[in-house]
């Protein structure tokens, strides 16, 4: 299988910092679901924000479709990966279609806009992650979680190759955790999207992705099926707690800690 | 929920709507400003009066187009550095942009630096360096993480603002009498002006700089919601930003070296345009044009005739509009933090 993006050897270190991120090489395949877990301050964010090409690593590359990140030409990358915050605040009222249109962004010419079809796909795209009623709404007004369901319906309007979720689910209820996973597993057999998710979710993990990476202090510290990653002991190495415990029941992988 | 005028859901469309309504009230405001005055002109006096006719070509008709000139200058800076900043109360005033620039102008001319580099008069070349100067301090602040506190932002921009009001008024306490009354104009904003010399430089260099910006204004309507968005979807964030920080500096310059600091058009011009127009900043940028070129021409003509002998600085007028109007904002930003 061909690989869509992959990352060789990233170094990165925020100024005045030590370095967040040291040496961490990944390739991520079409049609895949991958995880990425570690403790907090592990370096999740950096790494998918360096796959975003929102950051420029210190060292190594990024490659998207085999050519460096860097000789993309900005829109063209978009119209390639998009990525999701792991919170937007926003200054102005915009309504949440307004938001989601701009997805359609890099597929316009530079001063065009929209037209009929760009609304209807922006429409889909909240519809996909069940948030159409939130259309007219300002996005000023909604909660973090409505906010994060328009920020994804904005990143799905995108039509990516590659979905870049900075932990989507954080501020979502289950219901809604829930319907992004199907989401997500529906347009991965739809259209072949590729979704790399930072998450903290673990029972998420186990259930549904195809691959977990984890980080520890900025490097890699497993990369691999579920089944083989979240085990007790690689996970309290991983988080740094003797207290981890897994245990398999049916086709899920529950995850707790003695507290 | 805002009051909005019914429009087109295409956005093409919409712009359009928009551009052709306020279109028509800047050609009714430019009417009123031309026949309003302390000597009331009339279209048949032009074609019998000397006096009334050189009157109007002489000084009214300069003055009104200095006020389109000016009022739209300052309008579209504001729409832009307010999307740029991701804060609805910045504009050239609160960041400090026209203190810088007022000041720049003010040591041009107490140097008496009437000359001219390559065709641009040194004036317009110092206010623009004091202009950028002072957004590049504010801009620095805000990204160097000192910027904690929501609002340090404007309050750096009112300690720029200050601090080069005091060094305006140091310089006009050194300077020769007549520079210091020239100096006095930039502190209080004013449109005098006579025949088309001074409009004419502006125009020359404004125009090119409204074009950039306007064309900024798809990468700016997608900044405006977030940065880290805009640059997922495209957007060279930091050409965009250092381009409209030029822009706007260039903008604010040569509008601050003829008309003086003219306080908060560019605030109340882009929040009436998204109240009745909507968010998006490529209508946004354009309407505040068009809307800010017709404020200042009706508030100028308000200036000229507000006292029955006389006139008020139209900066006063401004003034006495945007004071209220930015503490209405402040109070609404305050009941919807939800950052």
């Amino acid at each position: 299988m061909s690989t869509l993006l992959e990352a060789r050897g990233l170094d990165f270190a925020y100024p005045g910092s030590s370095l967040a991120l040291h040496g961490v090489s990944l390739a991520i395949e079409p049609r895949t679901l991958t995880a990425i877990i570690g403790a907090n301050g592990s370096g999740k964010s950096t790494l998918i924000r360096l796959l975003a090409g929102l950051l420029v690593p210190a060292a190594g590359e990024v490659r998207l479709d085999g050519k460096p990140l860097a000789v993309w030409l900005p829109r063209a990358r978009a119209r390639q990966i998009a990525y999701v915050p792991q919170s937007m605040s926003v200054a102005f009222p915009f309504a949440a279609l307004d938001v989601v249109l701009t997805g359609r962004s890099p597929h316009l010419n530079l001063l065009g806009f929209e037209d009929a079809t760009d609304r209807g796909r922006a429409m889909d795209a909240l519809a996909a992650v069940g948030a159409d009623h939130l259309a007219g709404r300002q996005v000023t007004s909604l909660s973090g979680g409505e906010r994060q369901m328009v920020m994804l319906a904005r990143a799905l309007a995108q039509e990516p190759r590659i979905l870049l979720l900075d932990e989507p689910s954080a501020s979502l209820d289950l219901k809604h955790r829930a319907g992004l996973m199907r989401t997500l597993a529906g347009l991965r057999e739809a259209r072949g999207l590729s979704v790399v998710m930072v998450t903290h979710d673990l029972q998420l993990t186990g259930a549904l992705f195809d691959r977990v990476v984890a980080l520890r202090h900025g490097e890699l510290a497993a990369d691999g099926p579920p089944a083989a990653v979240l085990q007790t002991e690689q996970l309290s190495s991983i988080y740094d707690d003797a207290g981890v415990r897994t245990c398999t029941v049916g086709n899920q992988i529950l995850v707790w800690t003695e507290l | 929920m805002a009051w909005r005028i019914p429009l087109p859901a295409a956005t093409g469309a919409r712009l359009t709507v928009v551009l052709s309504l306020l279109a028509l009230l800047l050609a009714l405001s430019i009417g009123i400003g031309l026949f309003v005055g302390s000597q009331r002109l009339s279209p048949s006096s032009l074609l019998s009066d000397p006096f009334a006719r050189a009157l109007f070509f002489r000084l009214r008709l300069p003055r009104v187009v200095m006020a389109l000139l000016i009022g739209a200058s300052l309008a579209i800076s504001g729409a832009a550095l307010q999307a740029l900043f991701r804060n609805p109360l910045a504009e050239p005033y609160t960041l400090g942009v026209s203190g810088g620039g007022a000041l720049g102008a003010s040591v041009a001319i107490a140097l008496g630096w009437g000359v001219r580099l390559l065709g641009v008069p040194v004036i317009f070349l110092a206010a623009f360096a004091g202009a950028l100067a002072a957004v590049a301090f504010v801009r620095a602040l805000a990204r160097s993480g000192a910027v904690a506190l929501p609002g340090a932002l404007l309050l750096a921009g009112v300690v720029v603002n200050l601090t080069c009001s005091a060094a305006v008024l140091m310089i006009q306490y050194i300077a020769a009498p007549n520079s210091a009354l020239q100096i006095l104009r930039w502190i209080v904003g004013s449109l005098d002006v006579v025949g088309f010399s001074t409009v004419g430089q502006m125009l020359w260099l404004l125009l090119p700089a409204w074009m950039a910006l306007l064309a900024f204004s798809p990468q700016l309507h997608l900044v405006a919601i977030d940065e880290d968005t805009a640059a997922s979807l495209g957007v060279n964030v930091r050409r965009c930003e250092t381009a409209v920080h030029l822009l706007c500096s260039l903008i604010v310059g040569v509008t601050v070296a003829t008309g003086g600091a003219i306080a908060f058009v560019g605030l109340i011009v882009p929040h009436a345009v998204r109240l009745l127009f909507g968010q998006d900043l490529r209508i946004v940028l354009p309407g505040s044009l068009l809307l800010g070129a017709a404020f200042l021409v009706l508030a100028d003509a308000l200036a000229r005739t507000a006292l029955p002998s006389g006139e008020l600085p139209v900066g006063a007028i401004t003034g006495l509009l945007g004071g209220p109007a930015f503490l209405w904002l402040l109070r609404r930003r305050q009941q919807n933090v939800v950052m």
